[in-house]
């Protein structure tokens, strides 16, 4: 019987497909990864079976487990307006920087008086800063004044949009470009807190929303 | 660990001439790779594929409870919630000596009440669905026919009405709570409103 032979040089690898793949996948989560800005409240939704993703575009209002709201929405060119004419409504003037900072920002529940401080403060520093929630008594119903003047500054876009489309003769989606209003509750959160919300968007004539939850398994 | 053969490079049969010896044109790949691995790990890591989820929910657009109970009748079931998840229900419209019974969110509880009253539409809902699995239709187009076929089915005159009426205390995690076990039960008609003066004495009497 012959002996057998070790092999004398080190064994090696074509490593080549491995690492191809390695950086394709790299590229993937690079590419798929949309890095989340810290909110300025943690809320925690309850579960539910509904497999419905969340729209593109929507209004966004984040109630804390204490009832406080907060308010976001997605366009940032709406967002700008909106604040422009929020400021004009209450006397005060937000500079161009100011503007660009809102922007790009995640939702807020500070009222208007202290948004200029808010807008300045750096994203660390901001969580620092205490939210009071956005005001919605009837008296002073700061929530409802947001709400309106950023769905009418949404449907100014959308129409700019359309016109746009129909410029350039192409397709344009009404649907997919229509405006949602979510609600992200804290599972926590007092159920009238929520109510008077929805109260603010039912006095709008705003009737359907969509219910932010978390994913369960249907028993 | 992966180490590059650093033994000459390229052919070189028997009969090649012997050359002068030319240097590996190989680069030690190793830091990259590592690299790549690292980067590769912390995208998988910190992405999160989860998208939130959402769920649709109509409120009404001026509560009268007056009008909506005499619209329910004998198919109308109200769900009062109380604090600490705490909750009851009641058949029908409320009168005096109506009885409001304590039940709670297991399968056993609300569960039971909405299959029991809805069996119908759950039935013909389940028919639905396994009939769906066959249609050889285009995704977009299926969806769209499921969709107006559920609704259908789940306007039907003997499908189960509920009320939802939580008080002051009541947390909002029940009222998402009852809204999804009538989306499991298939009860396509409810609403969501505030709670009477005799419903809350009620209420108050049994706690």
């Amino acid at each position: 019987m012959p002996k057998i032979k070790m092999p004398k040089s080190t064994p090696s690898l074509d490593m080549t497909p491995m690492v191809d793949l390695a950086f394709l996948l790299v590229t993937f989560f690079m590419l798929t990864a949309s890095f989340r800005a810290a909110e300025p409240v943690v809320v925690d939704t309850p579960s539910s079976i509904s497999e419905k993703m969340l729209p593109d575009n929507y209004m966004l209002i984040s109630i804390d487990k204490d009832g406080k709201p907060f308010f976001s929405i997605t366009n940032a060119a709406v967002r700008r307006k909106t604040l422009e004419e929020i400021g004009g409504k209450y006397g005060i003037k937000f500079t161009e920087d100011e503007l660009k900072r809102f922007g790009v920002m995640t939702s807020f529940g500070v009222p208007v008086a202290s948004l200029k401080a808010y807008i300045n403060a750096s994203e660390s520093q901001r969580l620092a800063i205490p939210s009071p929630g956005i005001p919605m008594d009837s008296t002073d119903n700061q929530l409802d004044q947001w709400v309106l003047i950023a769905y009418k500054n949404y449907q100014y876009d959308l129409q700019a949009k359309k016109n746009d489309a129909e410029a350039k003769k192409e397709e344009f989606d009404k649907k997919k470009l229509d405006l949602k209003f979510a609600i992200k509750a804290d599972a926590g959160a007092p159920y009238v807190k929520v109510k008077k919300v929805i109260d603010v968007f039912t006095n709008r004539e705003i009737y359907q929303f969509n219910m932010i939850t978390t994913m369960e398994e249907k028993r | 660990m992966a180490e590059i053969q650093e033994s000459g490079g390229g052919g070189g049969g028997k009969h090649s001439k012997k050359r002068a010896k030319k240097s590996s044109t190989r680069i030690d790949m190793t830091p990259m790779v590592d690299l790549a691995f690292l980067l590769l790990t912390f995208f998988i890591l910190t992405s999160t594929f989860n998208k939130p989820k959402a769920m649709d929910l109509a409120f009404p657009a001026k509560p009268k409870p007056e009008d909506q109970i005499d619209k329910v009748k004998a198919n109308g079931i109200s769900i009062l919630l109380g604090e600490n998840g705490k909750v009851y229900w009641y058949p029908g419209a409320l009168k005096p000596e109506t009885v409001i019974e304590k039940t709670n969110f297991s399968n056993t509880g609300l569960r039971m009440i909405f299959t029991n009253g809805n069996s119908k539409i759950i039935k013909n809902m389940n028919v639905l669905r396994r009939d769906a699995q066959k249609w050889n239709y285009p995704q977009v187009f299926a969806d769209s026919l499921f969709k107006l076929k559920s609704r259908e089915i789940k306007s039907d005159k003997d499908a189960l009405v509920v009320l939802i009426k939580a008080d002051e205390k009541a947390s909002y995690k029940n009222v998402i709570d009852v809204v999804d076990e009538l989306n499991i039960t298939d009860i396509g008609k409810f609403s969501i409103m505030d709670m009477t003066p005799e419903e809350k004495a009620k209420l108050d009497a049994v706690k």
